[in-house]
Parts: structure tokens; C-alpha cells; sequence
């Protein structure tokens, strides 16, 4: 087992975690296309999407429906279930859409340009997650796709070039709405670009290091208040006075940088159409749709790993992770029944909403609360499941049966820095969309002078004070002081 | 650029603009949470599946009358045609000596692309032959010759209304269907041939 695991289990590893980065920015991307209708929907006392089914058929009435496939015949059946999801559903029937959509290409373009728009923006904003780490080693194997040391600098670089998409989309459409669009998302980037490079200096002043595997280690060491209490894992650097600052003028040129509302100037629908994407459609208008919410999530968790330590889980150090794997297995698994239980029970009670007794008796829509509960019972069963294997000391079985002894805890930080980095980025992400759904978009002018008169000289200071306050601390406390 | 100074003086926390803005994003996540634990506080009607009930004075398709003694109540007298501001009824008059009317209306047609449902044709009417209290609000149809309500369609409306009629109302009330009129039988019956 060993043996094969040496030969192969490099080549697995690096493979893995390159899927892994695509496939981490690209699964949340419908989450975060559905959270934002549905978002935008209760903010403004709506229901938002609800209404696209999945049929589910009988599992007795699969065999005919196979034998109706083969045959090519229509599929006629009753569905059991007429699954909703709370409109989640809504993104998939958007992908189907879009795809079959009739993918027209105007006369008057800049052809070369403008069918490169859309792949630069699609993948720009997926390269830039190739830095982040979602966790500190498994068997050895760093977590993240590329180990460089200007990881930062690599991601701001990233994002300059992200720029690049919007400006060719908005120069090779060729009509003046497009062009202004394009022209704002670079005078955009350039003001904004400035704030957040240097916003991130203060980051790489406290850590030491530009690598973003660095940031998120230091970030991992225990949080000292005035030398009397020391909470574990909780170094987050926006917990530093100057962190803090650095962290709300990196957040607020991040929403400039990925041009979400109130700095979505390029799109600007009220007076430029469409801006940049106003000639695209089908699925190059997908390439463009997917990139604002890819950048999204990677700027989500940039910001993640510069200032809410990343793949660290509070109060839980991963040396503490790897020691208490199975307890930690067993107290997480058995805790999460109880939610399940919850989200079961209130999905059975919604059998006596009135939109229920309106439909006919026979909808299958009238099945879907019973599915749901079902669906959270059996979630609820697995967790507790896990629960009791942790407590049996099943990691600790699976390491001594591979024998591989560090196996069992490094699952276990890996799956636990995963989740913990997954909840910043979804945290992150929803402010952005609460954010535009609260705030209106700003003025051109208006954009200009926050971002040259207020910020830059906001973060330029908040450099300066940083540099001299390590340097104070240095002179005062030595060099182990803390943050 | 040169920007007309606003009225009044902003406050400290008011000109740094991110007080304000996390005072709004608070106002919005209220209504957030309140909407997840409290969902009948929408005041979203669920269309096809629920509909919203309307006022009695609601003018919907209009329709025509009979008599009780199931002879049509219009004597085609042209009222409405020549009130109608958007030109929109047309009424072929015919002779019917066993009616006691004597007047009727061969063909009572209206354009529902043209009117503009202001009523005055069921004010103008003289024996209330038609009315638009159907409440139907749903009047739409494939093709633009489906848009003339025909007679028969706007005598038999009514009965598509009724509960047990609702589905067959929903499935076909679009189309006018071409030579169905049962309830004028005994009056046009032997007259039009």
C-alpha cells in the first residue's frame, strides 16, 4: 500500500488539487448566481425564483421510461416528486439557455479581439485561484496549485490582467456604449489597483513574506491580548488596528476590482446599455456572467486569506486538528444531527404553507416537503454516522491500516481548512451581494475622488504607520512581540 | 465638473459614507431575516396557481346577455358601435319576425387588439345586452383573427367561469371556437340558414 502510494500518490495529489482549484471557484459559482436572486428577492420582501422543477419519475416507471429512451419516444410520465429547491434550479435551466442560445456575431466587431474577451476574463479569474491555499500540507503536498513565493503579487498582477477582458470586450464591439464601458472598467482598475496593492502591504509587513501559504500559517498562531490571554488560532490580521484598516480598504477596492455594485460603472445598464457585454450573447455572454461571480469568489478568498487566516478554523489550530482528530470527527458529526434534525423538521412543517393547499391534490409539488425532509433525515443519519466512527477512533484505524500514522489527522485538517475557507469565501460573497442590493451605484466623479483622495492616501498612511509601529514593537518587545 | 452644492450640510458620519452604508445594509438584512422565518409576509400572488381576486367593478372581456326566454338581448341598435371610442364592435343587424325583438344582431364581433376596455359600450347599451363583469383579465390568443371575440364566444363566457368549468376555462378560453352555440339555437337557429 505504502510502496503504491510513493509511486503514484504525487501524480493523484498534484492532479487533485488542480481539479480541485477549478472545480472549488466553478461549483460555487450557480450557489452564488442563485443566493444573489434569492438575495436580491428577500431583501426586497419578494420570493424570488421558485417556480423551475426537476421531475423526478416513479423508480417503478424508470424501467418503461429506459425502454421509451431506447425506442426514441416521447417521454410521458407522472412525476413523484416535482423538485424545486427553493430555485435552485433556476441556474441550471440559465446553463441550458444560455448554451442552446443563438450565439450571434455583429458585423461591425473586431473579430480576433472579440471572440479573446470573454476566454481572458473567464480565465484570468479562475488562474487567480492557483495561489490560494485551502489548507497547509497533506502527506506532505502543499494545498495549493502553484508553491510561489510572490503569491500576492501573482494575484494582484492577476487581477490588473483581469482588466484586459472588459477593455478588449468594450474596444472590439465597436459601438460607443461598449467602448465607454471599457473605458471606465480600466480607469476603474487603475485608481482602485493602487489602494489595494498597497492595503496589502500591511499584510506582508506583519508576516513577513509575500507567499500567501506564509500569510495564512502566521495567521494560524495564537491571538495574544496584551500578553494575558492567548486564544488559539486566532491571529487574524484584521484584528490588528492596522489590519482592520488595511481589510476595509482592501474589501472596498475588491468590489471596484471585480465591479460589483456600487462601482459596477463597466456595466452601467441605466446609461451604457450593457457596457462591455452589451454585443455578446449566449454563452460568450455566459464567459462574462461566470467571471464576475468567479472573481467574486476569488476575491472573497483573497481577502479570506489576508485577513480571516484562511483555510485556519477559529480556536482550533491544525496542530490541535491533527492531535484530536477523531474526538473532532466525533463531537462535529454527532453536532451536526441536531441541525439536520431542524432543517428536517421545518421542511416537513412546510407542508402546511398556503401555497400548498392552493395547488390540486395531485401536483407534485405537494410531494416536495417530504423529499426535503427525507433528504435532511438522511444527512442528519450520515453526520451521525461519521460521528460514531470518529468517537470509535475510525481516523486512527485508516492511518494504522495504511499505514501511513499522519494520514488520518491530515484528512482531517484538509476537509476541516476546506469547509473553514468555503464559509469565509460564502460569508464574503453574500456581503458583496448584500452590499448591491443595498447601495446604489455611484457617480463617475464621485468613484474618482474616493478612490484617489480618500483611499489611496488612507492606505499610503496606514503603510507608513504599520512599518513604524513593527519597527517600535521591535525596539520595545524584541522580535518574538505579537501582531 | 461643476456640481451643484447640496442643500444641506452632511454630517460626519454622513460624508463618510461607509457609517451610512452599514446603516442601509442593516435596514436590508432585517428584511432578510424576517422574510426567511416569516415567508407569508410576502405579498407575492403565485400566478397560474393562485390568482388575484378582483374588484366588482373590474372591467374584464365583455360578454352578452340572453333573455330569459334564451333569445339574445341585443336588437342591435348601434350604440355601442357608435360610442365606442376605439372603433372597435362590429354588428351585422338581421330581421327575426317570430323574436319579439325583431331586430338582432347576425354577427356582434369585438376587436380586443382595439378596445381600449374604457366601458362606455356596456353604459351606452339601452337594453344591457353586454357587460364586462366577466373579470377575465387573461385575453390573449395566437394569432391576431383568434383577438375578435365573435358572439357565440362572448355569450357562452360565463359558463367557462364557473368552478366546474375552471380547468376547460383555462385550457381553451384563448381560441373562440368556430360554430359552437348551443344557447341561441331556438332564436338564430332557423333565421341564418
Amino acid at each position: 500500500m505504502s510502496e503504491l502510494w510513493t509511486e503514484w500518490g504525487d501524480w493523484v495529489v498534484i492532479l487533485l488539487r488542480c481539479v480541485f482549484s477549478v472545480a472549488f471557484v466553478m461549483q460555487i459559482v450557480p450557489l452564488l448566481i442563485w443566493g444573489e436572486r434569492k438575495g436580491a428577492a428577500y431583501i426586497q420582501d419578494r420570493p424570488g425564483p421558485n417556480r423551475a422543477p426537476i421531475d423526478i419519475p416513479n423508480p417503478l416507471d424508470i424501467p418503461r421510461l429506459l425502454g421509451d429512451v431506447l425506442a426514441a419516444r416521447p417521454l410521458v410520465f407522472k412525476p413523484i416528486v416535482s423538485l424545486r429547491a427553493a430555485g435552485l434550479i433556476h441556474t441550471l435551466t440559465d446553463v441550458v439557455k444560455l448554451a442552446f442560445k443563438e450565439d450571434i456575431t455583429p458585423d461591425h466587431v473586431e473579430k480576433f479581439y472579440w471572440f479573446i474577451a470573454p476566454v481572458i476574463a473567464m480565465s484570468i479569474a479562475l488562474c487567480t485561484f492557483a495561489v490560494v491555499p485551502f489548507g497547509d500540507t497533506f502527506l506532505g503536498h502543499q494545498l495549493k496549485v502553484s508553491d510561489m513565493d510572490g503569491g500576492l503579487l501573482f494575484v494582484l498582477a492577476m487581477t490588473s490582467l483581469g482588466v484586459y477582458g472588459i477593455m478588449l470586450a468594450g474596444w472590439s464591439s465597436n459601438n460607443k456604449f461598449s467602448l465607454l464601458g471599457g473605458l471606465r472598467a480600466s480607469a476603474q482598475m487603475v485608481s482602485y489597483e493602487l489602494a489595494m496593492g498597497l492595503s496589502a502591504v500591511v499584510v506582508f509587513l506583519s508576516a513577513g513574506s509575500v507567499s500567501l501559504s506564509r500569510i495564512a500559517e502566521v495567521q494560524g498562531q495564537p491571538l495574544s491580548l496584551f500578553g494575558v490571554v492567548e486564544i488559539p488560532a486566532l491571529n487574524w490580521n484584521v484584528f490588528s488596528p492596522f489590519g482592520f484598516l488595511a481589510f476595509v480598504l482592501f474589501w472596498v477596492a475588491a468590489f471596484a476590482e471585480t465591479n460589483r455594485t456600487p462601482f459596477d460603472l463597466p456595466e452601467g445598464e441605466a446609461e451604457l446599455v450593457g457596457g462591455y457585454h452589451t454585443e455578446y450573447s449566449s454563452f460568450r455572454f455566459a464567459l462574462f456572467f461566470m467571471a464576475e461571480y468567479a472573481n467574486m469568489i476569488v476575491a472573497s478568498s483573497v481577502t479570506a486569506t489576508l485577513f480571516f487566516g484562511g483555510y485556519n478554523v477559529p480556536l482550533l489550530s491544525p496542530a490541535t486538528i491533527r492531535e484530536h482528530a477523531d474526538l473532532l470527527l466525533g463531537v462535529l458529526g454527532l453536532g451536526a444531527v441536531p441541525a439536520f434534525l431542524t432543517f428536517a423538521v421545518v421542511a416537513w412543517k412546510r407542508q402546511g404553507r398556503p401555497f400548498y393547499s392552493v395547488i390540486p391534490k395531485d401536483d407534485p409539488r405537494q410531494n416536495e416537503p417530504k423529499f426535503f425532509t427525507a433528504v435532511w433525515l438522511g444527512a442528519a443519519g450520515a453526520h451521525g454516522a461519521l460521528g460514531v466512527v470518529g468517537f470509535m477512533g475510525g481516523l486512527a484505524a485508516l492511518s494504522a491500516w495504511a499505514e501511513m500514522p499522519e494520514l488520518g489527522g491530515d484528512l482531517m485538517a484538509v476537509i476541516l481548512g476546506i469547509t473553514a475557507l468555503a464559509v469565509k469565501v460564502l460569508i464574503g460573497c453574500w456581503i458583496m451581494i448584500w452590499v448591491r442590493w443595498t447601495v446604489p451605484r455611484f457617480r463617475y466623479d464621485q468613484l474618482m475622488n474616493l478612490g484617489w483622495k480618500v483611499m489611496l492616501p488612507l492606505a499610503l498612511g496606514n503603510v507608513f504607520a504599520a512599518a513604524g509601529w513593527i519597527v517600535l514593537r521591535h525596539e520595545l518587545f524584541g522580535p518574538a512581540g505579537g501582531s | 465638473m461643476a456640481l451643484p452644492k447640496p442643500n444641506k450640510k452632511l454630517t460626519g458620519s454622513e460624508s463618510s459614507y461607509l457609517v451610512e452604508v452599514i446603516k442601509g445594509m442593516v435596514i436590508t438584512l432585517g428584511h432578510v431575516v424576517k422574510n426567511i422565518f416569516d415567508q407569508d409576509r410576502f405579498r407575492t400572488i403565485e400566478y397560474p396557481d393562485v390568482r388575484k381576486p378582483m374588484t366588482p367593478r373590474y372591467r374584464g372581456a365583455h360578454r352578452l346577455l340572453l333573455r330569459p326566454d334564451g333569445g339574445i338581448k341585443c336588437v342591435a341598435c348601434m350604440c355601442c358601435p357608435t360610442v365606442c371610442p376605439a372603433r372597435c364592435i362590429t354588428i351585422v343587424a338581421g330581421e327575426n319576425p317570430n323574436d319579439p325583438a325583431e331586430k338582432f344582431p347576425v354577427s356582434f364581433d369585438i376587436d380586443m387588439l382595439r378596445c381600449i376596455y374604457c366601458g362606455f359600450c356596456v353604459e351606452a347599451c339601452p337594453k344591457d345586452a353586454i357587460r364586462m363583469d366577466t373579470k377575465i383579465y387573461e385575453i390573449n390568443a395566437y394569432n391576431r383573427q383568434d383577438m375578435v371575440h365573435s358572439k357565440p364566444y362572448m355569450i357562452n363566457l360565463m359558463d367557462r367561469l364557473k368552478p366546474e368549468a375552471s380547468e376547460a376555462y383555462r385550457a381553451d378560453h384563448t381560441t373562440a371556437p368556430a360554430g359552437h352555440t348551443p344557447d341561441e339555437a331556438p332564436v338564430a337557429g332557423g333565421h341564418l340558414g
